[in-house]
């Protein structure tokens, strides 16, 4: 089995996020980087695919060199290969990212043959557009769930389960097909020693993307483009300290009487 | 800004076996902002009956669809019919709500159409002075970060796609209530589009659950332990709410991400929301700040959820959560 999972590097702010001086974008300033939990979970989702069926994953991200880092954290955790999309580091919109990234699978599957699935998150998490790997699942023509917080393969059909209001879903797709993950899904491992190794070793192969996104493929309209972005309004309220320790409790219990909730 | 004449407004209904989902009426109280003319399509006859409601809030015609693939929800068949739609009806802005079915399919919508999508806008601004300038392109208000980032983004002319955040407004009625027109819609689907369709569904039971729950009691990676979660159930109890936690909690497998409050957990908004040993990380943050009341029990006087809550008690929650429901016991005895 064959197996692709994309993931984005996003810098994983604290208590607030910060915004640069031109107000466009997170001040990366001091913050670490990472993927978003969902796909953690996607990667982790990768990887017992291919200890139960055998076969080779293979995670792929667009972004600057750095996000090399997190292509090596795949790596750690049990995916075999990595790919990067190369880019100068400035935000990518939906429809290029999908262009570049449709453009790269089908340069992959055309050297080592089709994948089976292509994961990805279910959103990311920094810029929330809920839609590069339905445009990528479209631009293949392979069906596509999104919100995946089950999954099995068997007998050439991926089953997805998901959460609906009303209840638990399930949706069959034919292989080869598009699977958007959420958290939930599993409980993504923590790399190991062994897989710590073969992280530092592993060679990640670089895809061109600015082929796919110029030229003939380049569409006329893309978006959105950022003017800026700012913090929701917050109400802020002096914090009432109700005490130290369990002899607080008394005010506590005051408190919930007034709001009405004893 | 005021609704702009000639323009109109594609507002895709979301329903769930013929039930509308109640965050449609928002979408359609936004897209009254941006055009007096407001149309609605329905998916698949189940939805036929939903017209009725759609009249209240100033729909004009609601394009109906029928087809055997439409049995039921799914993203692809859903999305080719909203592109056709599109294609058919050439509104100028298409809307839906930001929730995992409305987001998902007016991306299959977009990725059809090849045409820009922005997902969980809580603001249009559209044509006039203050918006696109040129009076073509469509400037959006969208949530990033799962909310704790706002983007002012334009989008460029022609068709404009988007949904709106699930309680960004208050679903509103029109002033005058639209003819809510039955207008059939007919599209060839190929029976391919089937294979993404829900082929089975496992009903919820009843019961009070994280979003809806009017206590919820959090605990965080200061708790330590899955048993340690016990007197956290009990207070819980007592006050008939529920067990909710951080995303450390379920990295660490005490509990069940179904718990899990945040950014990619759940977003709570209950009378109150204890945050026990929650340091109050923004991706935490982002999904209890619609609580009414907050109370964080902290060692740390200086933790973020302490200083953002309304009320912290400062101490061990191995101590005082105990102690918070010996008290409510106390005075239920008395
Ligand atoms: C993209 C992204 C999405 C994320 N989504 C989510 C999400 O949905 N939900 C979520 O929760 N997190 C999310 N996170 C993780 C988040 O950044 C934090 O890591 C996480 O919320 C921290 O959990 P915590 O507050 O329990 O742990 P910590 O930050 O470690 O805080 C523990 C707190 O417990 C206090 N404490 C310790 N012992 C005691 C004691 N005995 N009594 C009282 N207090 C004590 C400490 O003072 C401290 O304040 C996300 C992160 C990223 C990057």
């Amino acid at each position: 089995m064959r197996i692709l999972v994309c993931v984005k590097r996003v810098p994983a702010p604290g208590s607030k996020i910060n915004i640069t001086a031109d107000g466009t974008a997170v001040d990366t300033t001091n913050l670490g980087f990472t993927v978003s939990p969902h796909e953690e979970c996607a990667v982790e989702a990768a990887v017992q695919l291919i200890e139960g069926h055998g076969g080779d994953a293979t995670v792929l991200t667009l972004g600057a060199v750095e996000a090399g880092e997190q292509l090596r954290y795949a790596v750690s955790v049990g995916i075999q290969r990595a790919v990067l999309l190369p880019t100068a580091g400035e935000e990518w919109d939906p429809q290029r990212t999908a262009r570049a990234i449709t453009s790269a699978i089908r340069q992959m599957e055309s050297a080592d043959g089709p994948f089976d699935a292509i994961l990805f998150g279910n959103e990311s998490a920094d810029s929330g557009g809920f839609q590069v790997g339905i445009r990528v699942a479209h631009a293949l023509g392979r069906p596509m769930v999104n919100g995946a917080k089950g999954l099995s393969i068997d007998d050439g059909i991926a089953r997805v389960q998901r959460e609906a209001d009303a209840g638990r879903e399930t949706y069959e797709l034919p292989l080869p097909a598009v699977i958007g993950v959420k958290e939930g899904i599993n409980l993504p491992r923590y790399p190991t020693m062994r897989g710590r190794l073969a992280s530092k070793k592993v060679e990640v192969a670089s895809i061109d993307p600015a082929d796919a996104t110029s030229g003939p493929m380049a569409g006329a309209v893309t978006g959105p483009t950022t003017i800026a972005l700012r913090p929701p309004p917050e109400r802020t309220s002096e914090t009432v300290i109700l005490g130290t320790g369990p002899d607080a409790a008394v005010a506590v219990v005051d408190v919930l009487d007034e709001i009405g909730v004893l | 800004m005021a609704p702009v004449a000639n323009r109109t407004v594609l507002a895709v209904v979301e329903h769930d076996r013929g039930t509308v989902a109640p965050t449609t009426f928002e979408a359609l109280t936004v897209a009254r902002t941006v055009s007096d003319r407001v149309d609605a399509l329905t998916i698949g006859a189940t939805a036929d009956a939903i017209a009725g409601d759609l009249a209240a809030y100033g729909v004009a015609s609601v394009h109906q669809v029928h087809d055997d693939v439409l049995t039921d929800y799914g993203p692809e068949a859903w999305g080719e019919v909203v592109a056709h739609a599109v294609r058919a009806l050439a509104p100028d802005v298409v809307m839906a709500s930001g929730t995992d079915r409305g987001n998902e399919v007016l991306a299959q919508a977009a990725a059809r159409l090849d045409l820009p999508f922005a997902a969980n806008c809580t603001e249009l601004r559209t044509g006039g002075g203050d918006g696109g300038g040129d009076g073509d392109g469509v400037e959006v208000t969208r949530i990033r970060w799962g909310g704790s980032l706002l983007e002012d983004a334009t989008l460029p002319g022609g068709i404009t796609i988007v949904t709106i955040a699930p309680h960004a407004v208050e679903a509103g009625p029109a002033a005058t209530p639209g003819a809510a027109e039955p207008v059939p819609f007919t599209v060839r689907l190929d029976r391919s589009l089937g294979r993404s369709v829900v082929r089975g569904r496992v009903e919820r039971e009843a019961g009070v659950t994280l979003a809806t729950a009017p206590v919820v009691v959090g605990g965080g990676r200061g708790v330590g332990s899955a048993e340690a979660f016990a007197p956290l159930e009990e207070l819980a109890a007592e006050l008939g709410g529920v067990v909710g936690c951080s995303r450390a909690v379920t990295n660490n497998g005490w509990r069940n991400h179904a718990d899990q409050v945040g950014q990619t957990g759940t977003r709570i908004a209950p009378e109150v929301y204890f945050a026990c040993g929650i340091s109050g990380a923004i991706q935490h943050w982002v999904g209890a700040m619609a609580s009414k009341h907050i109370i964080a029990v902290n060692t740390d006087r200086q933790a973020n959820i302490v200083t953002r809550a309304g009320y912290a008690v400062i101490g061990d929650l191995h101590e005082v959560v105990p102690a918070i429901t010996a008290e409510i016991r106390r005075r239920r005895r008395d």
